[in-house]
């Protein structure tokens, strides 16, 4: 197809010169002299004089760049794709281990703060028990000395009073028989006032 | 008309540089493989300059050789299994060599390497070569189950088995032929279509505005020729891995 197509080409454009060049190459039906005169005129990607020397050429040049490519290139890429994934795993394995520890510390915190606080609250517990007690023993210390001096006072008072009445009962009789005395001038017996005095004191 | 204006043919010819002859045969150093060792060059050159800073977090350049490694060994792992990686050297190479020689075909006056027949009949070979030196040398005879397709009556297994020995045969031919035939008919349209906006613009102001739909379809051709260059370079790397699938795992179909 693609012959058909460049040797209708050929002949259509180069007609003219076909003819001269007829006498020279009467055994290609197509003998144009393809530009530059190169060689055989037949259409150039199917000329086999060229082929032992592309196919040399390839040979050296595809192996050598299979040789660099699969020796220096690939290695290399390869060796950078593996390292960012490596460092990527690596990083990722930092992190997680990162956040674990501060896991644990948070966690350790929070234990520490709630040991803390109960430390805090049974100081302060105990503190307050123990102003409690102090509070409690001072009071019932005061009332007993207060209950003391009461009972002490009491005590006096009694006594003052008993005294008192004992003085009394003496002042009345003799007022008793003083005024007896005055107002019908007879002794009455000592005996008699008393018990006078004491039925009126009742 | 000049002939060398419109002559979509002449880009494919291969000149001597430096003349060598040895024993009788023509191994001169021809454009040919000048630009050979053009695609040598320039893909090696990328391929080993981008990555040389190594860098963890790539640049632009570094990300397109990285992508075209993955590419290709997501590709290989795809098509041929984990034991197909054995060949990811050879794949990754034939990829680039011919990507690269597709591109430079692209640049105006660059001779396109993979436009001759012998070169991509020569890098068919190379792949059927290594299936079948592969395949034997690993499953030895048992690499002739690639002939026969499971679950196939009995009767039917002749017809089968002759219908895959031809299509085996064909793959070199097919695979040399898509990718020598899609270059070198691409460049020829280019060409053809390039030489009517120079002769139509000789025609004075009427051809200058006729000139401007084949202009038009050369820009959109050359970026179809460049789609084009990137596809058969992509689709002679996939072939390759199914057909080495064969050699790694034969009757695995």
């Amino acid at each position: 197809m693609f012959v058909t197509e460049a040797y209708a080409q050929s002949t259509t454009t180069e007609g003219a010169v076909t003819h001269d060049a007829a006498a020279g190459e009467v055994h290609t039906e197509t003998g144009v002299a393809q530009e530059g005169g190169h060689g055989s005129g037949v259409f150039p990607p199917f000329d086999t004089s060229t082929f032992a020397s592309q196919l040399l050429w390839l040979a050296i040049t595809f192996g050598l760049f299979y040789l660099l490519m699969s020796k220096v290139v690939m290695p290399r890429i390869g060796g950078i794709l593996e390292t960012r994934n490596d460092t990527i795993a690596r990083d990722l394995d930092d992190a997680a281990r990162s956040k674990a520890e501060a896991d644990a510390a948070i966690a350790a915190y929070e234990q520490e703060l709630a040991a803390a606080k109960a430390k805090g609250n049974a100081i302060a517990s105990e503190a307050r028990e123990a102003a409690k007690a102090k509070a409690t023993a001072d009071r019932t210390a005061v009332e007993v000395s207060l209950n003391n001096k009461i009972s002490a006072a009491e005590a006096r008072i009694a006594d003052i009073k008993t005294k008192a009445l004992a003085d009394v009962g003496a002042i009345a009789e003799e007022t008793a028989t003083a005024v007896v005395e005055q107002l019908i001038g007879g002794k009455v017996s000592k005996a008699e006032i008393a018990s006078a005095v004491k039925a009126s004191a009742k | 008309m000049a002939g060398d204006k419109v002559d979509p043919v002449h880009q494919f010819v291969v000149n001597k540089i430096i003349p060598i002859e040895i024993g009788g045969i023509d191994f001169s150093f021809t454009n040919a493989s000048l630009f050979m060792v053009a695609t040598l060059a320039v893909a090696t050159c990328f391929l080993y300059f981008t990555t040389s800073t190594r860098s963890l977090v790539p640049g632009r350049m570094q990300s397109v050789s990285e992508i075209s490694y993955e590419f290709i060994a997501s590709m290989l792992r795809e098509g041929a299994g984990s034991h197909g990686m054995k060949f990811f050297p050879m794949v990754f190479s034939l990829f680039m060599f011919i990507l690269t020689a597709n591109m430079l075909g692209m640049v105006p006056y660059f001779f396109t390497v993979t436009s001759q027949i012998v070169v991509t009949f020569a890098l068919a070979l190379f792949v059927i070569g290594t299936v079948l030196v592969y395949g034997f040398y690993k499953h030895g005879l048992g690499f002739l189950n690639v002939f026969v397709p499971s679950g196939v009556p009995g009767i039917l297994l002749p017809l089968v088995i002759a219908i895959e020995v031809i299509s085996f045969l064909s793959r070199p031919i097919s695979l040399s032929v898509r990718l020598f035939a899609n270059m070198l008919a691409g460049h020829i349209t280019l060409k053809v279509f390039a030489g009517f906006v120079a002769s139509l613009g000789t025609f004075g102001a009427l051809g200058i505005g006729g000139a401007i739909l084949p202009l038009i379809m050369t820009v959109a051709l050359t970026g179809l020729e460049f789609l084009v260059s990137f596809l058969q370079a992509y689709v002679f790397a996939v072939l390759t891995c199914m057909y080495l699938n064969d050699a790694v795992h034969p009757g695995g179909h």
